[in-house]
């Protein structure tokens, strides 16, 4: 059965999408505006990653304690999160709460009053996290492939927590501007799915969200992605740790490209089908080399990244860095074979059921099928996407996407050169 | 819900749930870390590792693709009570995950090669964890709690012991355990009962039911006054974790227990397999306000965790740059002592029913989940637990709280750990 969303835009722009479904008497929530981490204003990294913190902490109407109360109340736990692009509050709730739910959810989202001693309080856990971010191999070996890809302060590259420095100097007064000048109705894309009538979830959307009249903010232009043309390699040492985790990487396509379904078939032979694809078989299957290794491919607005990573022993990391490049010349020279593009095409055909089975899921596929406006029906229509992609692309993808002699490689953990 | 045994001993439970085109299988094996004996602690957890590496009849080579085709996933878990594997995939691939866990079951190959392989493959996963200083933590802060039941060592082991064993080892314990008389399999999703239940005596009747198991008969005995650890080790951040002996998911108070904890630190549910994913409602819970609000802790959680055998009650802490682990220590020691004084308020009691009302449902909002729960509540104190959870949670009193309170977070059942870190050279 298709989703068939119903989706209606409102009168100040925001687009809301409803989608009814019964397997619980429950609704997810999914508010996602136009205000990720590419919004940080030049030399505040974090300062979005700070809003997120705060900005369901008070509003004009309610404090901290009463929104703890409501939420903790009715058994919700709010999520928000901060990608590069997308700001977003994200909860299941029981359908009786849903109208009270949603209405609190936008007034979070369109009227914060950003308390001074929340701001102080949530300082002390942004920088505690970034400390322990320090400390994780696993982070930190990606935050600086991240860098290495994205130079130059390009929004891909900078850390969405910030650094200790930036946070500490931000204000009250700069995460309102930031709200002001980024969070509108024409940023919005609000999302139900759940046991609600779609018409009743639009009415309530009507309601909370009508009246919020701000213009909508220009787009946020990003400076275009320069391709590594060398091999580079920068080690982190981190004495203290027992395991070597390994980040190795390109930068790819916009998610527009229409190379994109050959490049997602390519990735998942790659570094994802089964356990970890070509990559999981040579490295941990035959080789016993790494509990994890798989690869990502995060095509996005800009040129996004195709990230490989591995966590192995010190002992082993020239060991895994070769195979991968081994795997890697093997595509080069062989390419796919047509059984594994057919296996990875069936497989990910396949699963779309399974993937659209929960509210949450469903929830966070009309989110991504809104943002990079990929139809209505994009459900029904990404299998013959899938299935329209030749071996000739998925080669000529992975001849576009990875390359021995221009990865960028970072290795974070207890290992010296 | 129908459940039936078939000759062999195995238990087979079937739920038809049709509001997607998907089955979810799960074999769930009543063995675990508290079954191994000293030398091979981590064999259980290696054996699900072996378990995937092909069968008689499923060759090492296309142990891949099997359930990929039908857009399916899989995976496996081992713990403290419990080893089980699921695959979910569309429903036309029931016979096929009904013959590769009837595979599983029976006809495990365990290559040589494929053993030592996985050693290094387990080894990296051990070390993995030890990045982590909260979960270094957690591992020693229950080999502390614990000095006689099994629970006290590792699922994954020790590192000694993951060097030391052998094929033989491997295969004789998944021979000794890995039998229907053993297992229960689940079966939920787009299907007909009378036909899965057909499907599962084709694949599995002709399976011999094992020996009886002995299992170990230690209990632990009762503490009787305070343990302490200190890490210290070169890190960015301080934690702590307080464990206190806690009741099974049968004992008198674990559903008691389970509303206290709601009240402190947030309600989570019991799916082992997805509760933890998605943080507890906590901002008004009594710990969040004590540390997290006072700007004392970046973070705090509580653990209670349905077992079969009492395990731990714990609750943790990850300080705020620049608070002593000492005051953070107090703070929850005050929080605590305040519960055991006066017990639980009314109010209190209402709103943790109400979250775990909502968690319970969240917690089955999948055929992969409702599966896992009815696997395991099965494997751990019996499926009816599936049913009744709701009603025992409802008719907890403040005063069964208060009680629990009383018995359980007392100085003498307590062990306290402190990971403390010193500066990174």
């Amino acid at each position: 059965m298709p989703l068939s969303p119903v989706r209606t835009t409102l009168g100040n722009g925001a687009t809301i999408l409803a989608k009814h479904t019964a397997m619980t008497p429950s609704v997810a929530i999914h508010l996602s505006m136009r205000a990720g981490s590419v919004a940080d204003p030049g030399g505040l990294a974090g300062a979005t990653w700070l809003l997120s913190r705060v900005i369901d902490r008070g509003t004009a109407t309610l404090s901290a304690a009463d929104i703890a109360e409501e939420l903790d109340g009715r058994g919700i736990t709010l999520t928000i999160t901060v990608t590069r692009h997308l700001f977003s509050l994200i909860c299941t709730c029981l359908v009786e709460d849903f109208e009270p739910v949603l209405a609190l959810l936008a007034d979070m989202l369109m009227s914060p009053s950003i308390p001074d001693e929340e701001v102080a309080t949530r300082k002390g856990q942004v920088i505690t996290a970034i400390r322990q971010d320090q400390d994780n191999p696993a982070v930190r070996s990606t935050e600086a492939l991240m860098t290495a890809l994205y130079p130059d302060g390009h929004p891909y590259g900078r850390p969405t927590k910030g650094t200790i420095e930036i946070v500490e100097s931000l204000t009250r007064d700069r995460l309102l501007a930031l709200h002001r000048d980024r969070f509108a109705p024409g940023a919005l894309t609000a999302v139900m799915v759940g046991d609600v009538d779609p018409s009743r979830a639009h009415a309530t959307a009507e309601r909370v969200f009508g009246s919020w009249s701000r213009p909508t903010p220009p787009p946020i232009v990003l400076p275009p992605v320069v391709r590594a043309t060398n091999r580079n390699r920068v080690v982190i040492p981190m004495m203290n740790k027992a395991q070597t985790d390994i980040a190795y990487g390109f930068a790819t396509i916009e998610r527009r490209d229409p190379r994109y379904y050959a490049y997602w078939l390519m990735n998942n032979i790659f570094g994802q089908y089964s356990l970890g694809g070509r990559l999981g078989d040579s490295i941990r299957e035959r080789q016993g080399m790494a509990y994890y290794v798989s690869s990502s491919l995060d095509a996005n607005v800009a040129a996004g990244p195709l990230v490989i990573r591995a966590g192995v022993s010190p002992a082993n990391v020239d060991r895994a860095i070769a195979s991968i490049d081994e795997e890697i010349a093997k595509l080069a020279a062989d390419g796919f074979t047509q059984g594994e593009l057919d296996d990875s095409r069936q497989f990910l055909v396949g699963s779309i059921p399974r993937a659209l089975e929960t509210n949450a899921a469903i929830a966070n596929f009309l989110q991504t099928e809104t943002f990079f406006d990929l139809g209505l029906d994009y459900d029904a229509t990404l299998p013959d996407l899938l299935g329209a992609v030749t071996l000739d692309e998925a080669n000529a993808a992975a001849r576009d996407a990875v390359a021995v002699d221009r990865a960028t490689i970072v290795i974070a953990g207890p290992f010296s050169e | 819900m129908r459940a039936a045994t078939l000759d062999n001993g195995l238990k087979v439970l079937v739920r038809e749930e049709h509001t997607a085109p998907l089955a979810s299988v799960w074999c769930w094996y009543k063995v675990g870390s508290k079954d191994e004996r000293p030398g091979l602690t981590g064999v259980s957890h290696w054996v699900e590792h072996m378990n995937f590496k092909g069968t008689t009849n499923i060759p090492r080579d296309q142990v891949k693709g099997i359930i990929e085709r039908y857009g399916g996933s899989w995976n496996g878990y081992t713990w403290i009570d419990q080893t089980t594997y699921l695959e979910t995939a569309s429903r036309d691939a029931l016979d096929r995950m009904l013959f590769i866990e009837a595979e599983r079951m029976a006809n495990g190959l365990y290559h040589p090669d494929d053993c030592e392989s996985e050693r290094t493959v387990i080894i990296s996963e051990l070390e993995g964890g030890e990045n982590d200083p909260d979960q270094l933590l957690d591992q020693e802060l229950t080999a502390t709690a614990f000095k006689a039941h099994p629970y006290r060592h590792p699922t994954i082991g020790w590192i000694s012991d993951l060097r030391s064993m052998t094929r033989d080892d491997l295969y004789g314990y998944y021979r000794r355990y890995y039998v229907p008389n053993n297992a229960t399999l689940v079966i939920v999703g787009d299907v007909d009962t009378d036909d899965a239940l057909r499907r599962a005596e084709r694949h599995f009747g002709r399976i011999a039911a094992g020996g009886e198991i002995v299992r170990s008969k230690t209990e632990e005995p009762e503490q009787t006054g305070e343990r302490r650890l200190t890490l210290r080790k070169p890190a960015t951040t301080a934690y702590l974790k307080l464990g206190y002996h806690a009741p099974a998911i049968t004992g008198e108070h674990f559903f008691p227990l389970l509303i206290l904890d709601a009240v402190l630190t947030g309600a989570k549910g019991l799916n082992l397999w997805s509760s933890f994913r998605i943080a507890p409602p906590q901002r008004s819970t009594r710990l969040y306000r004590a540390l997290v609000e006072r700007g004392l802790a970046s973070w705090i959680g509580g653990a209670l965790v349905a077992t079969q055998d009492p395990f731990l009650y714990t609750i943790s802490a990850t300080a705020m740059e620049g608070t002593p682990l000492s005051a953070i220590e107090s703070a929850m020691l005050e929080e605590l002592d305040r519960v055991v004084r006066d017990g639980v308020t009314d109010a209190e009691l209402t709103k943790a029913k109400t979250q775990l009302r909502a968690r319970l449902v969240f917690d089955n909002d999948s055929v992969t989940n409702i599966a896992h729960q009815l696997g395991y509540f099965e494997t751990i104190g019996g499926v009816d637990l599936f049913t009744t959870t709701p009603e025992k949670i409802a008719a907890v009193t403040a005063e069964q709280v208060a009680t629990a309170a009383r018995a359980t977070l007392t100085p003498s059942n307590r062990t306290v750990g402190w990971f403390d870190p010193v500066p990174i050279a």
